[in-house]
């Protein structure tokens, strides 16, 4: 209890003091994850909505292997971005190992999946609602999946904002990739296994809620910047 | 000059779902001018035959023929369904969309969104949800989204069921200023008086076919048919 107490008075002591340190890797954290949920959404969205709208013949297992990969391994997903971006790999060649880059790159592959797969959820219902509206206003494809994007935006903020919660708080991955790296590579989340690692709990505890808070003031913003919960608006 | 693209012929057209057939085979022609109203009990088939004509439904037999090729004739019909599919825009928002589909500039789709909104009585609710509309209001939100592209033919699914007097007045004569610009319409409906106001043919329908038709003033009194009449009567039909 003392020790969760200990991490709290560390957590607005570093806020409180404006740690340079913890300014610096709480900056990286939110740089690396923003880019990699940007991506992942610009990737993800559109296949979700892609995969609600159109008729295949592997459709049904497209979506199962999408669903599955939401409970895809980072370290098994780090271990891959790191043999393709290692000397030996075949993205040798782009030097991109223990940099932010491997790390956005490790976090767009865990999220994408995340993302496409509440798109598709949400869009789904509302193509369901849409159907034949669409068909009877003579739309095309790209027509109909922007329009379904656009009215489903709010349950596609959801989906970005459930990639960017797996994203903030992934460390397995991009350990591996990233390399906690002083000044580098160092995250929020790889700097907390350091600490745990060297005992030091209470600063490890003080990191993890600064962490906690960082995610929740960014899910607040962004509800309050789109208006979800304004009267009158879908 | 763009030709017409009616008449509508459905020549042994039949739904088919699940094995069963639904509506048909029907062998009707709508013609360019007038009111079609499709009547008949719960379960006959006029929601699927008016699915069938617009391209909702595809034909399992027979076929659907227009004077226009289908892609064309597509672009120049419109449906209201009975429950309105509103989308999550606000009133203005839903309106256009038609337009901004077919290449219409933003400002322009809003400038005539803005003139069907007022036609229609949505004037003082341009900026308001959709889903915030009464049943009525929502009604008149897909009769103008409907009207916005001035179809030549527009289908119309029980436009007025569960509205009140004075909403279903309000849509009758929209209908009726359509009908006048020269819009073709065919609709269905469970209001006998509606059916006496507006139409001028009138297709009675039981199981899935067209059991009697009959066209000119007071074309609803000129249904002769023993089942007709009692349907007419209000006796229940199966």
């Amino acid at each position: 209890m003392n020790e969760i107490l200990e991490g709290l008075v560390q957590a607005a002591r570093l806020v409180a003091t404006l740690d340079r340190d913890l300014i610096e890797i709480a900056a990286r954290s939110l740089r690396v994850t923003v880019t990699a949920v940007v991506i992942a959404s610009a990737l993800g969205m559109p296949l979700g909505a892609w995969l609600a709208v159109n008729r295949f013949r592997w459709r049904r297992h497209v979506i199962a292997v999408t669903n599955a990969l939401m409970g895809l391994p980072p370290v098994v997903v780090g271990l891959v971005v790191y043999l393709l971006l290692s000397r030996s790999g075949p993205f040798g060649v782009l030097d991109l190992l223990f940099t932010p880059t491997a790390m956005i790159i490790a976090q767009v592959i865990i999220a994408t999946p995340l993302v496409a797969s509440i798109t598709h959820q949400a869009i789904r219902e509302l193509w369901a609602d849409y159907h034949d509206l669409l068909i009877s206003i003579h739309t095309t494809k790209s027509q109909r999946v922007r329009a379904l994007l656009w009215d489903g935006r709010r349950a596609l903020l959801t989906a970005a904002l459930a990639g960017f919660g797996r994203a903030i708080g992934e460390v397995g991955a991009i350990m591996i990739v990233g390399g906690n790296i002083d000044h580098a590579t160092r995250v929020l989340t790889t700097a907390i296994a350091l600490e745990t690692g060297r005992g030091n709990l209470s600063l490890a505890l003080g990191l993890g809620f600064v962490l906690i808070a960082l995610a929740i003031v960014v899910n607040v913003l962004v509800h309050t910047l789109s208006r979800t919960e304004r009267a009158s608006q879908w | 000059m763009v030709g017409s693209i009616l008449p509508l012929r459905l020549e042994a057209a039949a739904v088919r779902r699940g094995g069963n057939r639904l509506v048909g085979p029907v062998d009707i022609e709508i013609g360019a001018e007038g009111v079609t109203v499709v009547i008949g009990p719960n379960g006959s088939g006029k929601t699927s035959l008016l699915r069938l004509m617009h391209g909702l439904e595809r034909a399992a037999e027979g076929r659907v023929r227009w004077a226009a090729p289908r892609t064309e004739a597509r672009t120049r019909q419109a449906y209201v369904f009975q429950n309105p599919i509103l989308m999550r825009r606000h009133v203005v928002g839903n309106i256009a969309y038609p337009l901004l589909v077919h290449g219409v500039r933003r400002a322009e789709a809003r400038r005539r969104a803005v003139d069907w909104a007022e036609k229609v009585g949505l004037g003082e609710a341009l900026e308001r949800a959709a889903s915030s509309l009464s049943g009525g209001e929502r009604q008149k939100l897909a009769l103008a989204r409907a009207l916005i592209r001035r179809p030549e033919i527009l289908f119309l699914d029980e436009p007025c069921a569960n509205l009140d007097g004075r909403a279903t007045r309000e849509i009758e004569a929209i209908l009726a200023a359509a009908r006048d610009s020269g819009t073709r319409i065919v609709m269905t409906t469970h209001d006998m008086g509606q059916a006496r106001r507006l139409a001028t043919e009138v297709f009675f329908l039981l199981r899935g076919r067209v059991r009697e038709a009959a066209s000119g003033r007071g074309a609803l009194e000129r249904l002769a048919t023993p089942e007709a009449r009692a349907f007419l009567n209000g006796d229940i039909l199966e």
